[in-house]
């Protein structure tokens, strides 16, 4: 059996759907929000790939590396953001963040 | 063949991420996360991205899921208390899965595919996926690559910013104290007398 665009679209869509769905069911942990936020980047680069190779145009594949550059930035930063959070509070749940009343 | 490594990847890598979202541990979670990037590398090489599937291994598994790791376990919280009202949260996370899927499923339902030139096709610029990329990513996307180091860059900062403290009351060497000391105002002679002390 041929394996095709579709294929891939199905299995990009579904992690995308269990990123999203990470992060409505772990609303406490920002760990998991992380992760499940470089799951659903994830997906998004299998869809680039994807149509790179359907297409037959190399600028999906350009455009993953930019969307890898840019989740391992903002990991980094998100993970810094973290640990400056605990440091002051003592906590990383998501309810405590709300110091600024925004 | 193609179909079986397919789908072996495929589900694996559906099944860690699942796991990534559900695991009751976090360091259980960024390992699941860890096997989802791999069994995505797979899916890659099978596309034919093979430079892609290298940079993923080196990226996120070198990388971001080391960071991930650090963190977790640096980290002194008690994990059981953070997911408490997961029942909470699941039918509403539930709806939002379902409706996206249904659109994403009628998006793709009614894509029927893009009468176009592919202007940059990988076999114009080289023989290896690695050769192509490096055609355009220094040509045509020269900006964008310019712009992306500058993002690594800002990250690089704004996380040692972040992070950074200047602790009170920590002793550190002070080199040039050190060299401007004087023999005669450092050395002090005692006169010390027999059967007596200072």
């Amino acid at each position: 059996m041929e394996i095709g665009l579709t294929h891939y679209l199905t299995v990009a869509s579904i992690l995308f759907i269990v990123g999203i769905f990470g992060i409505f069911l772990n609303r406490k942990n920002v760990i998991i929000i992380l992760m499940s936020i470089e799951l659903m980047l994830l997906a998004v680069n299998i869809n680039f790939v994807a149509f790179s190779t359907h297409l037959n145009d190399l600028g999906g594949q350009v455009f993953t590396m930019f969307v890898l550059t840019v989740a391992a930035a903002e990991a980094a930063i998100g993970l810094a953001i973290l640990v400056c959070f605990h440091r002051n509070r003592g906590t990383i749940a998501v309810e405590d963040v709300a110091m600024m009343k925004g | 063949m193609q179909a079986i490594a397919f789908y072996l990847f495929s589900t694996v890598a559906v099944i860690a991420g699942t796991l990534v979202v559900f695991a009751k541990n976090p360091v259980h979670s960024v390992l699941w996360l860890i096997l989802a990037f791999f069994s995505t590398a797979g899916l890659f090489v099978l596309m034919g991205a093979e430079f892609l599937a290298m940079l993923l291994m080196i990226i996120y598994v070198g990388a971001v899921a080391v960071l991930f790791l650090f963190v977790v376990m640096m980290l002194d919280i008690d994990f059981a208390e953070l997911r408490g009202s997961v029942a909470q949260y699941l039918p509403l996370g539930l709806a939002i899965g379902v409706v996206l899927m249904v659109e994403l499923t009628v998006g793709f339902a009614a894509w029927t595919g893009l009468e176009r030139d592919a202007i940059e096709a990988s076999a114009v610029y080289g023989t290896t996926n690695a050769h192509a990329l490096g055609a355009v990513v220094y040509t045509k996307y020269v900006y964008a690559f310019q712009a992306a180091g500058l993002i690594l860059l800002v990250a690089m900062i704004g996380a040692i910013v972040l992070t950074l403290r200047t602790r009170e009351g920590v002793r550190k060497q002070d080199v040039w104290a050190q060299m401007q000391r004087d023999p005669k105002t450092a050395v002090e002679l005692k006169d010390v007398r027999p059967g007596q002390s200072l």
